[in-house]
């Protein structure tokens, strides 16, 4: 027997392997049993078991590539949220360069994001209101969008754990060139994300999913 | 970099269409766009159901369905390099002085490209797309106006658009009766509409779309022929005046070299030179004949200059140009003044002591010239004058006329663009001229 990989582990549940392709995932679902996985020191721990996915009927899967910035990235992991119109995607995308980027599909618009950190004041989450405006880099942003919004469910590597976590606030913001910001407020501090909005041709996506008939 | 474990579950293919039935009359209802449709209405019963909802629950009962879309649901259409599903069709209603204007919008779905909206009203159509940043306002000329993606759209309409018919899938829980805050706002081809609804506003932007484009993309055999003039329709003599006024550029560029060489070529010989003296103490008249003097060449320009000694006086020239053989005779007058003095500004001047008199086309040929002073102040005996004739001197007569047939047709030709940008806006809210259908 190999010894085992660095980057690959045994679901506690039912033994099939669990490969990591990021070695800084925290949580992941194993394939065959749905369950949830959080990684501690080199074993991993089941902590619940995937909830099944409402229909989104999202083309994109765990797996599908696709290219943004000049990089490749694979989609390794994602996250629905659940809001009180409505719920979206956010697909954790690993790329070329083992950092990682955020493809969020809300009715089928695409927008591409990464962390950053701030370099200017934050919205309060309490106080933000629509059309405040703030700047980051070299962009000015306009808040467009308030909502509380909760995990729904997951799927695949995440850089963090999801279970046990209520409502939170998420501030969409958006620049008047196409930039999009999302302030995230599931940890405190809050977490910017910047990027932009996308077209479906823009990401050449492959390894999508495929709908009868189209 | 290894390929990521494929997850069993979701590598299935996605089924066409579920099939689900109203709750309201047992109808078998098809969903094409699940999972992203809010609300759906049978075709049935017109019941508007709630498509989030495992078994539709119902938002709202209907009537009987009369829609009848021009472009049928489940029509597939190539528009904008994608494939698209015609999944959801309404009817949208404004009152504009108590008159129903209606319009029908179409919902088309791509399963990776997400929704793509259509419009028509009689016989135009817009091809809609949701905007994703909104667009930055404005004011100019006193209208509002929206700038988006570099372009200012003008504010043509703002009314209450109210649902009066639906059928199929849409991505809102729509309800028939519904109705938003619509400002439209034109830029040919192009329309943004903000639609305002429950304190929100969504922006979308139309193009304008010839039928015969929409039918070839869907298959449809023909469409009704547009009437009137849409409010984003664009001006079909819109380019005349630009093309119209390249034209008048190059003509002037034209003129403007003829000059040019004109001005070059011109030899301004001097022909003819005589200095005279203007005796008005001797009561008779001043009048006299050159000697004859020869203008050679292809017919062309003479100019005549005229140059008086004068000190707060006047003279007043008759000049006539004979041709000696055949006496053809051309005459101008001149009347010459100068007067300068002092007073509490300063010293001041009017008037000129000369003047060029210029004759265009004048033939070859042997000619003299007959000069008649006459006038003057009292009290200025003499006047010294010459007289002196040149040849092939440009006629900038030729130009100013040439100028002006130039410009002629550029006059006309903003009428028709004109006619067509009253027509689109007499339908707005800012008609030209802002007399408005209802101070009829």
């Amino acid at each position: 027997m190999t010894a085992p990989q660095a980057h690959s582990a045994t679901c506690p549940n039912c033994g099939a392997p669990v490969r990591f392709l990021w070695a800084q995932a925290v949580q992941t679902t194993c394939p065959y049993c749905r369950s949830l996985l959080v990684r501690r020191d080199l074993a991993l721990e089941r902590v619940g078991l995937q909830a099944d996915f409402p229909v989104t009927g999202s083309p994109i899967q765990i797996g599908t590539a696709g290219r943004w910035r000049g990089q490749s990235f694979v989609v390794v992991g994602r996250l629905t949220y659940g809001w009180e119109r409505g719920r979206w995607n956010e697909w954790h995308c690993l790329r070329d360069d083992g950092s990682s980027a955020w493809l969020s599909d809300a009715q089928l618009e695409y927008a591409m994001t990464v962390q950053v950190h701030p370099d200017g004041r934050m919205p309060e989450l309490r106080k933000v209101l629509v059309g405040d405006a703030f700047t980051w880099g070299d962009g000015r942003y306009e808040v467009a969008n308030i909502l509380e919004a909760h995990y729904l469910g997951t799927e695949g590597e995440l850089p963090f754990t999801t279970f046990a976590k209520g409502n939170s606030t998420f501030v969409d913001l958006v620049s008047d060139d196409g930039r999009f910001a999302t302030v995230d407020g599931t940890e405190v501090p809050p977490l910017l994300y910047l990027g932009e909005y996308v077209s479906f041709d823009d990401l050449a996506m492959t390894q999508l999913r495929d709908f009868e008939g189209w | 970099m290894t390929r990521p474990t494929t997850s069993p579950v979701a590598r299935s293919m996605v089924p066409r269409v579920a099939s689900l039935s109203c709750p309201s009359c047992g109808a078998a209802i098809e969903m094409r766009a699940q999972g992203w449709a809010e609300s759906v209405v049978c075709a049935a019963c017109g019941a508007q159901l709630d498509a989030a909802h495992d078994t539709l629950r119902v938002l709202q009962y209907g009537e009987a369905v009369r829609l009848k879309p021009r472009i049928p649901l489940g029509t597939r259409g190539v528009l904008r390099g994608g494939t698209w599903e015609v999944i959801g069709c309404q009817v949208v209603t404004i009152t504009v002085e108590g008159t129903d204007y209606s319009w029908t919008e179409y919902v088309c779905f791509n399963p990776y490209r997400g929704f793509l909206y259509l419009s028509e009203y009689d016989g135009h159509w817009n091809v809609i797309e949701k905007l994703k940043w909104r667009p930055r306002g404005g004011v100019s000329d006193g209208q509002l106006t929206l700038t988006h993606d570099g372009r200012r759209y003008k504010h043509f309409q703002t009314a209450l658009a109210r649902t009066t018919a639906a059928l199929g899938e849409f991505p809102w829980e729509l309800r028939v009766g519904d109705s938003v805050v619509s400002r439209d706002f034109v830029d040919p081809p192009f329309i943004l509409s903000a639609e305002e609804s429950a304190g929100e506003v969504t922006f979308s932007r139309g193009t304008y779309t010839p039928p015969e484009e929409i039918a070839r993309a869907f298959g449809i055999p023909s469409l009704l022929t547009p009437i009137g003039v849409f409010a984003n329709q664009p001006n079909p003599h819109g380019d005349l005046p630009k093309r119209m006024g390249q034209r008048f550029l190059i003509g002037l560029l034209v003129l403007f070299m003829m000059l040019f060489a004109n001005l070059i070529f011109s030899s301004k010989r001097t022909v003819f030179s005589q200095a005279s003296t203007f005796d008005r103490t001797t009561g008779v008249s001043g009048a006299f004949v050159t000697p004859p003097f020869t203008l050679d060449g292809r017919p062309s320009g003479v100019a005549i200059d005229v140059a008086a000694a004068l000190d707060n006086d006047w003279v007043f020239f008759t000049l006539s140009l004979i041709n000696e053989q055949t006496g053809e005779t051309r005459e101008v007058t001149r009347q010459l003044e100068y007067y300068s003095g002092q007073d509490s500004d300063g010293s001041w001047s009017e008037g000129d002591r000369s003047e060029t008199v210029r004759l265009s086309s004048v033939p070859a040929g042997r000619y003299f010239l007959r000069v008649e002073p006459e006038g003057g102040e009292v009290g200025r005996p003499r006047v010294g004058y010459t007289i002196a004739v040149r040849r092939d001197v440009p006629h900038y007569g030729f130009y100013a006329v040439a100028f002006l047939a130039l410009l002629t047709p550029m006059v006309f030709a903003l009428f028709p663009s004109a006619a067509f940008e009253n027509r689109r806006w007499a339908e707005s809210d800012h008609p030209i001229g802002g007399t408005s259908s209802s101070d009829d």
